[in-house]
């Protein structure tokens, strides 16, 4: 789950990192009230879980409270990469001396937090680590110890010469890693840290993703999720408790289990087809999943072709054949469905299928190649 | 001989009372793996199925039982609590089957899980089957069948299927191992690997890989240098947008690397031979064989 700055700017400024002031709008008139109690310039910045908001002009310099208002107006509601803006942050805007960056991730390869710092900060860390590695410092540090002061002061060296600097980002680092372990963190990243012209250090701007599987033991944290920013699909498929990504394509798929939903998705596409959606109907076979997982799929007009993949091992064939025939029994089913059901309580569940007029297949090409040859005959 | 279980397995169950532990218990006890004990807090002194004893701690199971590997069913919010508690207790197999845990929990118990010589399998994993030997874990008994190709994989269901494929066509397996699907797992491709090379009854193997971090590229530099029985590789997440978590926390193609083509291409240079589908598991092994 990814937290807008605004929020990951609160947690930096929990943990003792120090942020400049900036507070959050939803309105024009709201952005200008903040702007006139900062007084001076501002900037205007939309709050969308997407990259490259100052490209898409979501990022703007107001130097009046009116003209604070009126970049509001025009920010909010605006789409960024399919997302609409709802909030924005009002900032003063800050005079600058330099720009480093400063991120904590967990490295798959160590097993272990890695802190990043680098100089040259302000833009794209992917971008600094293609371009000019040598500019990117890393340490892992053993969680059993956390950050030690020294480690944080040779990577606070990497960044300012100055050791009262040095050290300011060095005290920075250690609240940032503190922060990680403290809200369940799986990316925290300052980008860019500043200096300002009187020599202080202050983190600018911050983003921090949290572990979804931390958010059942943080209520707090998972309070936070922003579900105006996420597609509606994948808002209803995470209450019914399965796991679907929307995609581009026309073919809908409904599998058990992550992998072979990524391989169905990939059968698809390799017989010429393209799918709608990735969907783990997940372990258990609960039918009711089931009937979410069809309803979910089908309100995606694109779809012309619903395929389900399921290879029982937890999950049982009744269990799923039911979910289809109650679904059916509810709402119609405008586009045909392509069944592939085999492993455990396979005879039950294509009885059943069979019963209510749905032929189940137990090959999984042949499933996916008949799915792609019902789309291509409704194509021509 | 298999790899990492056997017939000289003995098993303690963590959840063993709980939905998920109690069904599975049964399942491996009735393919006749030795379950000689089970742990549920408070439930100490009962029977499970009239049979298997019961303690309050992994630390008692093993004193009274003997227990040499232990396999976890337990929520996901006791899970690494679980891990910590069965290798404080000596156990020298871990097998986690519990999706879930918080990665950065996951930090802490690795480095405590080597430092006491234990291995970890998962989490959030299948677990691993020796076809007619033993079964630790949720792999379905009735799709295999003994034999000498040895299976790896990061995924559950999309390693029955392959399975289900090999042994239809007559392929048995020596052992079936599901790794897990989560950024920080006990034991990598390369664990299994080694062992399968190592492994006299073992002839092939198939390795089930998908997007997301580098185990897979490391893995076939290792194959290329130090495995010398024939690998057929399959990646899954070919059609994976970039950035979007495909169901496994570990499957995510993080800005451009960890995708299938990276990993398909680490593959063939190593010399293992590429699945463009599951389906090809099959004659891509009677070529090699």
């Amino acid at each position: 789950m990814n937290l807008h700055e605004y929020q990951a700017r609160e947690i930096l400024r929990r943990y003792g990192i120090p942020v400049p002031p900036g507070e959050v709008a939803s309105t024009p008139a709201e952005a200008r009230a903040i702007a006139e109690r900062f007084g001076g310039k501002v900037v205007v910045k939309a709050q969308v879980h997407a990259g490259g908001r100052g490209k898409a002009g979501g990022v703007k310099l107001a130097k009046t409270a009116a003209e604070a208002e009126t970049h509001a107006k025009a920010i909010l509601g605006m789409a960024i990469k399919g997302l609409t803006v709802q909030k924005v942050l009002i900032a003063p805007a800050a005079e600058i001396a330099s720009e480093s960056y400063v991120g904590i991730i967990v490295d798959r390869a160590s097993q272990r937090p890695v802190l990043m710092v680098s100089p040259a900060g302000g833009i794209d860390i992917e971008e600094v680590a293609a371009k000019t590695p040598e500019k990117i410092h890393r340490r892992a540090v053993d969680p059993r110890y956390g950050l030690l002061s020294h480690q944080a002061m040779m990577l606070g060296f990497a960044l300012y010469k100055d050791v009262k600097q040095a050290r300011a980002a060095a005290d920075i680092m250690q609240k940032l890693y503190a922060a990680v372990y403290g809200v369940g963190a799986s990316l925290a990243e300052i980008n860019p840290l500043v200096t300002t012209p009187d020599g202080a250090v202050q983190a600018l701007d911050a983003k921090i993703a949290i572990d979804d599987n931390e958010l059942e033991r943080r209520p707090d944290i998972a309070a936070l999720r922003d579900v105006s920013s996420e597609a509606p699909e994948e808002v209803a498929a995470r209450e019914a408790g399965l796991t679907f990504i929307k995609l581009e394509g026309t073919v809908g798929c409904c599998v058990n289990g992550a992998g072979l939903a990524m391989a169905t998705m990939d059968l698809v596409k390799y017989y010429g087809g393209d799918p709608a959606n990735f969907l783990d109907i997940g372990g258990s076979s609960n039918p009711q999943k089931v009937v979410s997982a069809l309803r979910i799929i089908t309100s995606d007009p694109r779809v012309k072709v619903i395929l389900f993949n399921i290879f029982g091992g937890i999950t049982r064939g009744d269990d799923v054949a039911n979910g289809i025939v109650q679904a059916t029994r509810e709402f119609t089913l405008k586009v045909p469905i392509i069944i592939r059901l085999t492993g455990t309580n396979e005879q039950l569940g294509v009885e059943i299928l069979r019963k209510a007029g749905f032929p189940a297949l137990t090959d999984m090409d042949e499933a996916v190649k008949q799915a792609v040859a019902l789309l291509k005959g409704k194509a021509a | 001989m298999s790899v990492f279980i056997d017939n000289a397995t003995r098993l303690v169950v963590q959840g063993i009372t709980g939905r998920d532990g109690s069904f599975h218990a049964k399942q491996m006890m009735e393919y006749g793996t030795q379950v000689v004990a089970g742990v549920t807090p408070g439930k100490g002194g009962q029977r499970f199925e009239n049979a298997v004893p019961v303690f309050n701690t992994v630390a008692e199971a093993v004193a009274a039982t003997k227990a040499n590997t232990a396999v976890i069913y337990v929520p996901a919010a006791v899970a690494a609590s679980a891990i910590f508690e069965a290798a404080d207790a000596g156990i020298g197999l871990v097998i986690c089957i519990t999706e879930g845990i918080p990665v950065l929990d996951m930090t802490r118990v690795l480095p405590f899980v080597r430092e006491r010589g234990a291995r970890l399998i998962g989490p959030n994993c299948p677990g691993l089957i020796s076809p007619a030997k033993s079964k630790v874990g949720i792999i379905p008994g009735n799709i295999c069948k003994p034999g000498n190709v040895g299976v790896v994989s990061r995924s559950g269901t999309l390693t029955y299927e392959i399975i289900h494929q090999l042994s239809t066509h007559g392929l048995g397996q020596s052992t079936c191992i599901g790794i897990g699907g989560d950024p920080l797992i006990g034991t990598n491709f390369i664990d299994c690997l080694a062992a399968f090379q190592a492994d006299a009854e073992t002839d092939a193997i198939v390795m089930i890989g998908e997007i997301g971090g580098i185990d897979e590229q490391q893995a076939a530099e290792f194959a290329k240098r130090e495995v010398k029985k024939p690998i057929v590789g399959f990646i899954a997440g070919q059609t994976a947008p970039p950035g979007r978590r495909m169901g496994h926390a570990g499957a995510i193609i993080s800005g451009s690397s960890g995708t299938a083509a990276e990993k398909m291409a680490a593959f063939e240079k190593a010399g293992i031979s590429v699945m463009k589908r599951p389906a090809d598991v099959v004659p891509l092994l009677q070529e090699r064989m």
